[in-house]
């Protein structure tokens, strides 16, 4: 069932002018790459220097949540910018990503990546008193800022896996 | 260039470079690291170029912005060369013979002269304007400049992949 509407949907998507202007202009689909990599690079960067300071290996001089006010806000007008290049190069090749296991494992390590940067952008700014000194805290915070780079590596890892495991 | 040309083949027929061009997870895996470490290369020194831009963390001097981030940009750097050279060795010859390859080689050494001009001309009087919101123009140009080499890098990077001949 799923997977009949999925297949219209990707027959529907490949069939559309947009996806057809997409895959004969040679140069469209390196581009929406380049400005999507780029994209990758701000969030992914963003998140590592936040979660490095969670672990007090840089900018210990500056208190944490000045830390995540500089670099975590930054992350979500440029997601925005990676849902609408990833989605035009989906509608350009739709059997590439949504016919892919790859891409659905990225996705769901995008879910739980938005999830540990909102939860710590939140807890942040719910205490202003935010202190590095609470113990139970700092290992709580460890630990995330531990998984969230993990998963940030496995979000990139995932997408250039993608071009390796695409349906025929 | 004689002599360059044996250096690299030298490379490219080592044990090393046939186990990457036979091994069907070796490639992807290292190119997966090399994609990773140029991220974080070029988002974290994004955040040093628009700190010198007068555009972000204005607020705090330049040489704790730079002090803070560029350990992390170094790392990844390294780590970015390091792969990249192992995908390099795995068919040199094409990629010698790639000028989206030969401009990317050029562009980050343009990006490493930028840096090294401005840490050696430049940032010498850095105490003097550290604080300011504004950096002085030699420090703006050096902080524009870097994103559109690194920018720039990323492209032709990109590019390579759309123009090497598929085995």
């Amino acid at each position: 069932m799923i997977d009949v509407a999925l297949s219209e949907l990707i027959q529907w998507l490949a069939a559309t002018p947009l996806s057809h202007t997409i895959q004969t202009t040679g140069w469209i689909i390196p581009s929406l790459q380049t400005i999507h990599i780029l994209g990758v690079a701000v969030v992914f960067s963003a998140a590592i220097l936040v979660n490095l300071r969670i672990w007090r290996l840089l900018q210990r001089e500056q208190p944490l949540p000045e830390v995540a006010r500089r670099f975590l806000p930054t992350i979500w007008p440029v997601l925005l910018i990676l849902l609408v290049t990833g989605s035009l190069l989906i509608v350009a090749e739709p059997r590439r990503s949504l016919l892919n296991s790859t891409f659905y494992l990225k996705m769901a390590l995008l879910a739980v990546a938005i999830t540990l940067t909102a939860g710590l952008q939140r807890s942040i700014a719910s205490s202003p008193n935010f202190r590095d000194e609470d113990r139970g805290r700092d290992i709580a915070g460890r630990f995330a800022a531990a998984l969230s780079i993990l998963v940030w590596c496995g979000i990139l890892f995932a997408g250039r896996w993608i071009a390796y495991t695409q349906a025929g | 260039m004689q002599q360059l040309q044996e250096f690299i083949s030298y490379f490219e027929k080592s044990a090393l470079a046939d186990t990457i061009r036979e091994n069907d997870l070796l490639f992807p895996l290292i190119e997966s690291v090399h994609v990773l470490s140029i991220c974080l290369v070029v988002g974290s020194i994004l955040a040093v170029d628009l700190r010198l831009l007068g555009l972000a963390s204005i607020h705090r001097p330049a040489s704790r912005v730079i002090s803070g981030i560029l350990p992390v940009t170094w790392s990844a750097f390294a780590i970015a060369v390091a792969s990249g050279s192992l995908l390099f060795i795995s068919n040199a010859t094409e990629y010698l013979g790639n000028g989206y390859f030969v401009a990317k080689i050029f562009l980050i050494c343009m990006a490493g002269l930028n840096m090294a001009l401005f840490h050696g001309i430049t940032a010498r009087h850095l105490p003097r304007w550290e604080n300011d919101a504004a950096p002085p123009l030699p420090a703006r140009l050096a902080g524009g400049l870097s994103i559109l080499l690194w920018v720039s890098v990323i492209t032709c990077g990109r590019w390579i992949g759309f123009t090497m001949p598929v085995h």
